[in-house]
């Protein structure tokens, strides 16, 4: 056997092994992204059923910043062009977080879980598990293409165009799965490399939201996201532009590769430096257990949620003084942002973005629970001194009061943004305001998080399902036309749309109400229970 | 006297899985109380009960006379525990870990603590990530026995150690022992449990089967006997209480039952003795007896013709033929 054959033997039964444990996952990911796809495409249809309805609606947002930042460039007229345009920013992200995810699962995650030696001790080359999680990453992406181009193609889309709008999005999905495959060679542990491939995520999306600015256009050929829609489906596709990402990809795989023939099993780049001998006076108590646990994750996310919050506030008024002329638009805007102002409208939306980032991160926080009972990690510390319901505060503590940090950061580092260029600081009580309005629907996914933690705790990945759920809600619901019993299940439907629409405290009441309820019912079932 | 740990009648199903099946456990105060059973027995499980992580089905446990459920919180202030399994979380270092889980209990001694350390020769410094199994270890048994806790749980805590930490181990729990606390010691190592407990419990499949001092165990079961006889016996097959019976010429082997050893060894004596070999059963014996019971390709007979070396001395047992390492691994 040559040396490339033996470092991949047993591929393909890693490959399978894979599959069978992320059964579920995996379909759950194609299936939302399809879904989000084809479900636009069918809305938009239903919207705009002749072809000169859909030529109006494209005339008014054509070539238009906001729309531009909100979601891509429009090319071309068509019901395609305009489903290309809704979609590829949203689902790229997604095919690209999905990617991150799997690889990261499936080689540090497997590696650090010490599952991998298990696998390396049998006749399994050492570059299997990172070629088996690529594959399974890449296959992912092109089901989804797959899927997405027949849903396409269904609804009466040309084959071209639709074949090549799945193949733009799922290419994000590759180039981002070969990124992370480097990432899990640096970092030592799988949060670290998730943090490094999402940090890598965020900025090409950061790259592509500045490309909407005045003059920087050319950013957007920096970034992989930016090649998915550049690709250009149903607008004249340049199948061409694919090249960079498959050239991309290749370069990272190979290097991913050539690392891992480098190092140890087990091992980073990055050496461990020895550490403290003796602990911190401060840490004595489960708080600041979870403190220490949490405060490296609270850092990213804020960093994060800070750096989206900037490029919007450098964004906006340009995007005020840009459109506001054109009312077909501004009435086709309303609808999304629910506002009359073009700018507010924008804001608005772009705060209901950073919610559910907040309510993403108020979900992984609350869950450590889940994840320092089934590691063992938490038996120690329950068989100390400490109750069940001060252990489980503690993580509360840091998702409440970080979701708080989060949104107060992107708030005001928009405003400041926005201060920065105008010269004029009006904006930053508006923007810190309309950021934190949006708390009380965080919160709430802390509560479904810490109910079915203490209620159902098999069952905690269903806190995720419910955070996509009222996503896609929230995406395809307005579309759609779903009636408003059907929207208000969203706790993101009872936000103020914020800033421009009136300032309206009862929803927000109702919903910490309802947030801790749900904690309070998550905190007594999991007295209740068996630990473990 | 009340005992630390009073376990009677313990119930624990998981869905249709029933762990825990009757089991009975006594450990009294300053004793250091041996845990036997094969995988999957129930130890841990009895210990989750006992540490009021998990809740019981029905029965009653009562640990240092609170009720370990309700009481947890402030029982645990008098207790540390060793689990089995020890993760750590990966970015503190070993001595952040041992502080945290002190001070999580109450404090500790930091004498002892600097002791231990040199004792367990353990690098504090390092990142738990880079432990392997046997420092993960080490950290939590430094942890435990930091403190000044009345009762130590310890739950396998020399899976992972070599055999000069576990001499440490050992004579740790030999002092422990002298300061008047209660050790209830879950373990495979019989040797080990040999040396340091008084009393042993011993379950299978949830249920308690056998208890008491090693002494009292000893009776209940066989001796085997080595005999040189100065004629070839005629009449010892058929006796009741004699298993294993080997006769090559005048030299008999074989085991025999506490009850009818008077009367084998008249046997012996009317044929005439020329020498005689008597052990009395180690404990490895009275485990593989009971661990076999109801299991495939293993029978008692056949675990009981292991010829070992004596229980208190603390020796590693010595082995004829190729009688399987440990009871581990086969289907109970």
């Amino acid at each position: 056997m040559s040396g490339l054959g033996r470092a991949l033997a047993g591929t393909g039964p890693l490959t399978g092994l894979a599959l069978r444990r992320d059964r579920i996952m995996l379909t759950a990911w194609v299936y939302v992204l399809t879904a989000w796809a084809v479900g636009t495409a069918y809305s938009l249809k239903k919207l705009y059923p002749t072809v000169a309805a859909q030529q109006r609606f494209a005339a008014t947002v054509a070539h238009n910043s906001l729309f531009i930042a909100l979601y891509d460039p429009l090319f071309g007229r068509s019901l395609g062009a305009l489903t290309a345009w809704r979609i590829s920013n949203p689902t790229a992200l997604l095919a690209a977080l999905m990617s991150v995810f799997i690889v990261v699962r499936h080689t540090r995650g497997d590696e650090e879980a010490g599952r991998l030696e298990l696998v390396g001790a049998a006749s399994v080359g050492r570059q299997a598990a990172l070629a088996s999680a690529l594959l399974v990453a890449f296959g992912a992406s092109l089901a989804f293409a797959a899927l997405t181009a027949a849903g396409l193609i269904f609804l009466g889309l040309p084959a071209p165009g639709a074949f090549s709008l799945g193949l733009a999005i799922a290419s994000a999905g590759w180039v981002f799965a070969a990124v992370t495959a480097v990432a899990v060679q640096i970092a030592e542990t799988a949060r670290v490399a998730r943090s490094i491939a999402i940090a890598v995520v965020t900025a090409a999306y950061l790259l592509r939201d500045g490309s909407a600015a005045k003059g920087a256009s050319w950013l957007i050929w920096l970034t992989p996201v930016g090649w998915a829609v550049q690709v250009r489906p149903f607008g004249g596709e340049r199948l061409w532009v694919l090249a960079l990402s498959a050239g991309c990809t290749a370069i990272a795989v190979a290097a991913s590769f050539a690392l891992s023939a480098r190092r140890d099993l087990g091992a980073g780049l990055v050496p461990v430096r020895p550490g403290r001998e003796r602990a911190s006076g401060w840490l004595g108590g489960p708080s600041a257990l979870a403190w220490r646990l949490q405060r490296s994750g609270l850092v990213g996310w804020t960093a994060g949620l800070a750096a989206i919050g900037a490029v919007i506030g450098i964004l906006t008024p340009a995007i005020g003084t840009l459109v506001g002329t054109s009312s077909a638009m501004g009435h086709a805007f309303t609808k999304l942002g629910g506002s009359s102002g073009i700018a507010d409208a924008f804001l608005a939306a772009m705060a209901g973005l950073y919610g559910l980032v907040a309510a993403a991160y108020a979900v992984a926080v609350t869950l450590r629970l889940r994840e320092e009972e089934t590691s063992e990690r938490a038996e120690p510390v329950l068989a100390a001194a400490v109750g069940r319901i001060r252990w489980a505060a503690s993580h509360l503590v840091v998702a409440v009061a970080g979701t708080g940090v989060l949104l107060a950061a992107a708030g005001l580092s928009s405003g400041v943004a926005d201060a920065v260029r105008t010269g004029n600081a009006g904006q930053v009580p508006r923007l810190l305001g309309a950021a934190t309005a949006q708390l009380p629907a965080v919160w709430l996914f802390v509560g479904i998080a810490m109910a079915l933690f203490g209620c159902l705790p098999r069952l905690d990945v269903a806190a995720w399902a419910a955070l996509m759920a009222f996503l896609l809600l929230g995406q395809l619901g307005p579309l759609l036309r779903l009636p408003q019993w059907a929207m208000d299940i969203s706790p993101f439907t009872h936000v103020p749309k914020l800033p421009g629409t009136a300032f309206t405290l009862t929803p927000l009441i109702w919903l910490t109400v309802a947030a801790v309820l749900l904690t309070t019912a998550g905190l007594a079932g999991f007295r209740q229970r068996d630990i473990g | 006297m009340t005992g630390v740990i009073e376990v009677s009648g313990l119930h624990k199903s998981f869905g249709h899985t029933s762990a825990l099946d009757g089991l009975d456990l006594r450990v009294r105060t300053g004793e250091v109380h041996g845990f036997l059973g094969p995988n999957g027995a129930g130890k841990t499980t009895t210990i989750r009960v006992l540490l009021g992580l998990l809740r019981a089905d029905a029965g009653t446990a009562r640990l240092l006379g609170g009720d370990p459920w309700h009481d947890a919180t402030t029982l645990h202030r008098r207790l540390a525990y060793v689990p089995g399994d020890v993760t750590l979380w990966p970015n503190l270092t070993g001595g952040e870990v041992i502080d945290l889980l002190g001070r999580l209990r109450g404090g500790l001694d930091d004498k002892r603590r600097a002791a231990l350390l040199d004792r367990f020769d353990l690098d504090p410094k390092k990142k738990a990530r880079t432990y392997s199994k046997g420092n993960r270890q080490k950290v939590a048994l430094v942890a435990a026995l930091a403190s000044d806790a009345e009762l130590l749980i310890l739950d396998e805590p020399t899976a992972g150690l070599d055999p000069l930490m576990e001499a440490a181990f050992r004579a740790c729990i030999e002092e422990e022992r002298s300061a008047g606390r209660s050790v209830l010691l879950s373990s495979h190592i019989l040797s080990e449990v040999e040396a340091l407990c008084e009393r042993v419990t011993i379950i299978r499949a949830g249920r308690t089967v056998e208890s008491g001092t090693l002494p009292e165990l000893r009776h209940l079961t066989r001796t085997s006997i080595t005999a040189e006889l100065s004629d070839v016996p005629y009449d010892l097959t058929g006796l009741p209480g004699v298993h294993d019976l080997h006769i090559q010429g005048t030299r008999v082997q074989c085991q025999v039952d506490s009850e009818n050893l008077g009367e084998f060894l008249s046997r012996l004596t009317r044929v005439g003795v020329r020498s005689l070999e008597s052990h009395p059963p180690s404990l490895e014996e009275l485990f593989l007896r009971h661990y076999a019971a109801g299991a495939t390709g293993v029978t008692a007979s056949s675990a009981g013709s292991v010829v070992t070396a004596h229980g208190a001395s603390g020796q590693e047992p010595s082995r004829e033929g190729s009688c399987p390492r440990t009871p581990d691994g086969r289907s109970f």
